[in-house]
């Protein structure tokens, strides 16, 4: 732990492989959660006709929420498995930014550092503004 | 069609994209949204939103590799992640007042225009004198090389930046993570060589398909029996492709998946002048 906070854990080319591992990780657990839940599904609804997706009526709540998202994976509801599963996918890239937030930090690069916040900041307004219409 | 089948082919169909997207450099989100609407018959919307999740998938599993390799130049990613993500937002707002047959139409066009970006010469060039705006920013680097690490430098930030943003707006309109544009805003025209750009383009994606993707979620865009098989899919494909690029040479095979694109866009073009979307 004391080496995560030292300043020459986080010079840059240190971070790139971090932020590698990130990535990596990241992907890693998406496609095990999108994996384990579509496995559920086809077990749970393989012999059901499929939906055929014509027109758009889009996504209820509960696949388009974290809330909703959460509940239906306590009730081991297998599509919210798949849409955690989507929701990590989304988060990585996202986490990635926080993650050289942290390294500009510790590297004392204002100019980064005010650079990634307002990146940051564009991510957030997206997610909270309820631009979903 | 049971469930069942139905996910078995859409697992071959996206890996088979995320395949050639891999092979051609364009990206497994590009070649999904043909399939769900040409072949499948699904409408875009939902197309869209498993192109921005394969998009992201991808992106993110192919960056950790070449950040991990020094290529990527997370300062400039960084910097021009500020046009791609504010663009990403405003094109994600665009499409509620674009019609579908319009978006069908401006996908077949970027992709044809994408295909022939894969094929055009790349920037082996490196700069020796930058531009003012790139010192300011530190947006000059190094990479390396088999003959060791080579120093770049950067010119026209301004006019990167601005390519950018209408990259991003195509994006987040589009569900696609418009790598061609990236690259030509990169390559073209800061000058910066082509491995670096096309990494850093890479890495870029990523987090500009995310910034339209939050928004897509709520939207109801994201249908979990299509996200299932297409995230997979795709991100079989495109490990598969990137362990056969390092043993063949894709050049002809590059050609023709790119000529085969360019008679899938045409064919979108055309349905959407028709109204079939």
């Amino acid at each position: 732990m004391k080496k995560v906070i030292s300043k020459s854990f986080w010079v840059d080319k240190d971070v790139e492989q971090l932020i590698g591992e990130l990535l990596r990780y990241g992907v890693m657990t998406a496609s095990i959660i999108v994996f384990v839940g579509g496995s559920i599904y086809l077990y749970q609804q393989g012999q059901l006709a499929v939906p055929l997706r014509h027109t758009f009526t889009g996504e209820g709540a509960s696949y388009t929420t974290v809330k909703g998202i959460i509940n239906g994976v306590r009730n081991f509801n297998a599509p919210d498995i798949i849409q955690l599963g989507v929701l990590a996918v989304i988060a990585t890239p996202i986490l990635r930014i926080a993650f050289s937030l942290i390294a500009f930090v510790i590297e004392k690069d204002k100019l980064y550092v005010f650079i990634t916040l307002i990146v940051l900041c564009v991510m957030l307004f997206s997610m909270f503004s309820g631009l979903k219409v | 069609m049971t469930t069942l089948t139905f996910c078995i082919i859409l697992l071959a169909g996206a890996y088979l994209a995320g395949l050639v997207g891999s092979l051609t450099g364009l990206g497994g989100g590009v070649v999904i949204i043909p399939l769900l609407t040409l072949v499948f018959h699904i409408d875009i919307r939902y197309a869209i939103g498993a192109a921005l999740l394969a998009s992201i998938a991808t992106s993110s599993g192919a960056a950790s590799a070449y950040v991990k390799e020094g290529i990527t130049n997370i300062r400039l990613g960084m910097f021009l992640e500020i046009a791609t993500t504010i663009g990403a937002v405003v094109g994600a707002l665009i499409a509620v007042y674009t019609p579908t047959n319009t978006i069908a139409m401006m996908f077949g066009s970027i992709l044809i225009f994408s295909a022939a970006m894969t094929m055009r010469k790349k920037n082996q060039q490196v700069l020796t004198e930058g531009s003012k705006l790139s010192y300011l920013l530190k947006l000059n680097n190094s990479y390396p090389t088999k003959e060791g690490n080579v120093e770049y430098k950067l010119k026209n930030v301004g006019a990167g930046f601005s390519i950018m943003a209408l990259a991003g707006i195509l994006s987040g309109l589009l569900g696609i993570g418009s790598g061609a544009l990236k690259v030509l805003a990169m390559d073209s025209t800061m000058r910066i060589p082509f491995k670096v750009s096309t990494t850093t383009s890479n890495f870029m994606i990523g987090v500009t398909a995310a910034a339209s993707a939050v928004v897509y979620l709520q939207r109801g865009y994201m249908d979990p029996g299509l996200a299932f098989p297409v995230i997979l899919g795709v991100l079989g494909g495109a490990f598969t492709g990137s362990k056969l690029l390092t043993r063949i040479d894709p050049k002809a095979l590059r050609l023709i998946f790119c000529l085969a694109i360019t008679f899938v866009a045409v064919e979108m073009i055309y349905n959407g002048y028709n109204h079939k979307f």
